[in-house]
């Protein structure tokens, strides 16, 4: 966990030598329907950057506006400090690994590393050098006259990832590109691409919906939903402090409890959960935008892992609640319980726990470290836990 | 000799059963389609077909599931080769025979058997510039198609929307027409009162298509243009559909691949598009070359004395001066070189590989 909040600490701090992508105010609109809505954010150099939502938030409009395929309605996008909005793809220094690859597939896979440098007229023998070397970095270097209808869905994969690096392209951009890999793949693949951007260094935007992959690979993400930006911040950042409801509930799995403030000031605040009980928070873990005035709607949020779990009521703040379900999951144990109000909670305690008190319909007390709650702004529409992958985020950070 | 083990011997080697079978169905039928065999010995042979058809079923109902799985391909195709055998392979071996035969007087209908290999010299001498015109007018039909139908095609598969199956239908839709009539229609539209030659006239362009070639005389009808015109009609849905499933087939994200590598949108349709493009072209011109080679309809509505092409004077000799030894060399003469020019083509286009 600390080694990969350094990472993206580093990451972030590298960013600062110079912007390589920058979006100003981009806005893109198909008819009345805003795909991408003021998106403004830079991307550094060397970065590895993922913009991660779910399908339909723009994310992928983005990418293509960044590469050329697409125009934006208004705004501009920079490349390396020029304005490129209105400039055809084959004239703009990124290249794009496509979703399914898009390989050629009447050429060898060494022809279609070749094609980019072909293209923009390089001399023959400085195309086979770079061919070469290309082939060895991605390890495909006895599959060069293969057709890729030959090779696996990783090597493709690979072989996608050299025609666009063999460019050295300003930035590398990648459209969802682990999707079509099945999961033990996909997790090799995120190690290997992770290895080759370090050699090459290129700047890697990368477009995911899956949070594992992002979280695992990237010095900082955009979360997208619904064509805006929520948030960008490291990978830990995001996921302990999350600045909306949005975030806070794709990103891992969250407790996302409704509460009310009862009062607060910078010294800290005090919470009465909607249905008893009461929290209080550090000032430091309330995010910017909630008002610290008595009656405001409030989401406290407590990560799964985050929950003690007692069979007797301990001595701080804790919550009351009745197991309805205790799933196995090999190296934690999930309970989900229900609050005297109906909302449903979810603890993950570790699978070697010893919890006799533990079984269906016994009372329990939930109960946290003071470092554990997050509070933000507003009610969220569905009451309680908005469960995802968990397991993939827990092995990340 | 101990049935059960004859059984079981055959039974193990069901593959040979079905192809023995099958070989002897052909020679059955070409035996008796081409007259080898005549009066009783034709019932002998046909009993004969019966037998090896009941023994296929035979030997696949005492076989076990195995055997029935490797004889039933063989089953399916009885009615094939029946078929094949009869109304194809027959009447070719017939043909062999009257393109080696000799008559005793024009007269003679029953041309006899005598090895008169002149009947070839005569086919490739006396009708050498039918030959040649055949060729030369199906090879331009040929380009003129690619170019006419590519874009088309193209236009269909990348721009055709939902109105894909429509515009589909479209090409076809010529075909609801008998060949024939709309030859004749062509026949029409070009005459020397129809409106493509008043258009012309009225333009006054007739001097430059004259000096062109394309006219002659004035006259649009009757000319070589014409009859290649017609062929390039009557065959460019054949072009168009092969080309337009294997345009269909390719990813749109391909084009946008070449783009993202520098390639602009010409070079990407010449890297891209074209090559994956050439099995459709490949399959397409094949369907037009060999059939428009051999086509005497155009050429006989659209054309004149001097642009008969081989198909018109195999006709003619078949129909008007019945001197079927000839009129058979000039179709095998016609088969030979057809075959040969598809070999040469498929191995410097074959396109096998792209898969």
């Amino acid at each position: 966990m600390s080694g990969e909040e350094g990472h993206g600490v580093n990451g972030a701090a590298s960013a600062v030598a110079g912007d390589v992508i920058q979006l100003d105010q981009v806005r893109k609109q198909y008819g009345s329907f805003v795909a991408v809505d003021n998106a403004d954010f830079s991307i550094g150099r060397g970065e590895f950057f993922a913009m991660l939502g779910p399908s339909g938030c723009g994310k992928t409009t983005t990418l293509k506006m960044i590469a050329g395929f697409e125009q934006p309605s208004s705004g501009r996008v920079l490349l390396e400090g020029v304005d490129v909005s209105s400039v055809p793809p084959y004239k703009r220094n990124v290249n794009t690994v496509f979703q399914q690859y898009a390989l050629f597939p009447h050429m060898t896979v060494a022809d279609n590393i070749a094609f980019g440098p072909r293209s923009k007229k390089i001399a023959d023998a400085e195309i086979k050098k770079r061919v070469g070397d290309m082939l060895d970095v991605v390890r495909l270097s006895e599959f060069a006259n293969r057709r890729p209808s030959q090779l696996s869905g990783g090597q493709q994969q690979r072989v996608a990832l050299a025609r666009a690096l063999v460019n050295y392209p300003s930035a590398l951009l990648l459209d969802e590109p682990l999707a079509a890999l099945d999961l033990k793949l996909r997790e090799a693949m995120q190690i290997e691409l992770k290895r080759i951007q370090r050699e090459v260094e290129i700047t890697f935007v990368f477009v995911t919906h899956d949070q594992g992959e992002a979280l695992t690979m990237s010095d900082r993400i955009a979360v997208m939903s619904q064509g805006v930006v929520e948030q960008i911040g490291s990978a830990t950042d995001i996921y302990k402090r999350p600045q909306s409801l949005f975030v806070a509930g794709f990103i891992g799995s969250a407790n996302l409890l409704p509460a009310v403030v009862v009062q607060g000031d910078s010294n800290g605040a005090a919470f009465d959960f909607w249905g008893g009980g009461r929290i209080t928070v550090k000032s430091d873990h309330v995010n910017a935008d909630v008002a610290l005035t008595a009656g405001e709607q409030v989401t406290v949020m407590l990560r799964p892992e985050h929950l003690h779990v007692s069979g007797t009521q301990p001595s701080g703040e804790s919550l009351s609640a009745t197991v309805t379900d205790i799933v196995f999951q090999g190296a934690s144990v999930r309970i989900v319980a229900q609050l005297s109000n109906g909302t449903e909670v979810t603890a993950l305690v570790g699978g070697d726990a010893d919890l006799p008190f533990l079984r269906p319909d016994s009372t329990i007390w939930l109960s946290w470290n003071p470092d554990a709650p997050f509070v933000l702004d507003g009610w969220p529409s569905v009451a309680g836990a908005t469960t995802t992958n968990v397991d993939s985020v827990e092995a990340s950070l | 000799m101990n049935p059960t083990a004859g059984i079981a011997r055959v039974a193990a080697r069901p593959e040979r059963v079905g192809l023995g079978v099958m070989f002897a169905l052909a020679i059955g039928a070409v035996a008796l389609g081409a007259k080898w065999v005549s009066g009783p010995a034709s019932a002998v042979v046909a009993v004969f077909m019966l037998v090896a058809v009941i023994g296929l079923i035979w030997v696949a109902l005492v076989g076990g599931l195995e055997t029935r799985r490797t004889l039933a391909p063989y089953g399916l195709l009885k009615p094939g080769i029946l078929w094949l055998s009869l109304f194809f392979l027959a009447p070719l071996w017939s043909m062999v025979v009257m393109s080696l035969s000799s008559k005793e007087s024009r007269f003679d209908f029953f041309p006899s058997f005598s090895w008169e290999w002149d009947n070839y010299r005569i086919a490739l001498t006396d009708f050498r510039p039918q030959f040649l015109r055949s060729f030369g007018y199906a090879g331009v039909a040929t380009l003129l198609t690619i170019l006419i139908g590519f874009p088309l095609a193209y236009v269909i598969a990348f721009r055709g929307g939902k109105y894909r199956n429509i515009l589909l239908g479209l090409v076809v839709i010529p075909f609801f027409t008998s060949y024939l009539i709309r030859t004749l229609a062509w026949g029409n539209i070009l005459a020397d009162e129809g409106p493509v030659v008043s258009i012309i006239d009225n333009l006054g362009l007739t001097g430059v298509l004259e000096s062109l070639n394309i006219m002659d005389n004035g006259k649009l009808l009757n000319t070589p243009a014409a009859v290649i015109g017609g062929l390039t009609y009557n065959f460019l849905p054949f072009m168009v559909l092969p080309i337009y499933v294997s345009l269909e087939k390719i990813d749109a994200r391909l084009v946008d691949a070449a783009m993202d590598l520098y390639s602009s949108a010409t070079a990407a349709f010449r890297k891209i598009v074209v090559p994956l493009a050439l099995p459709g072209i490949f399959a397409g011109s094949l369907l037009v070359f060999i059939p428009a080679a051999g086509d005497f309809v155009n050429a006989q509505f659209l054309g004149n004395p001097q642009t008969t092409m081989i198909g018109n004077s195999i006709q003619d000799q078949f129909l008007r001066q019945l001197n079927y030894p000839v009129a058979s060399a000039m179709s095998f003469v016609l088969m030979f070189i057809i075959t040969i020019a598809v070999l040469i083509y498929t191995k410097f286009m074959g396109t096998e590989d792209l898969a």
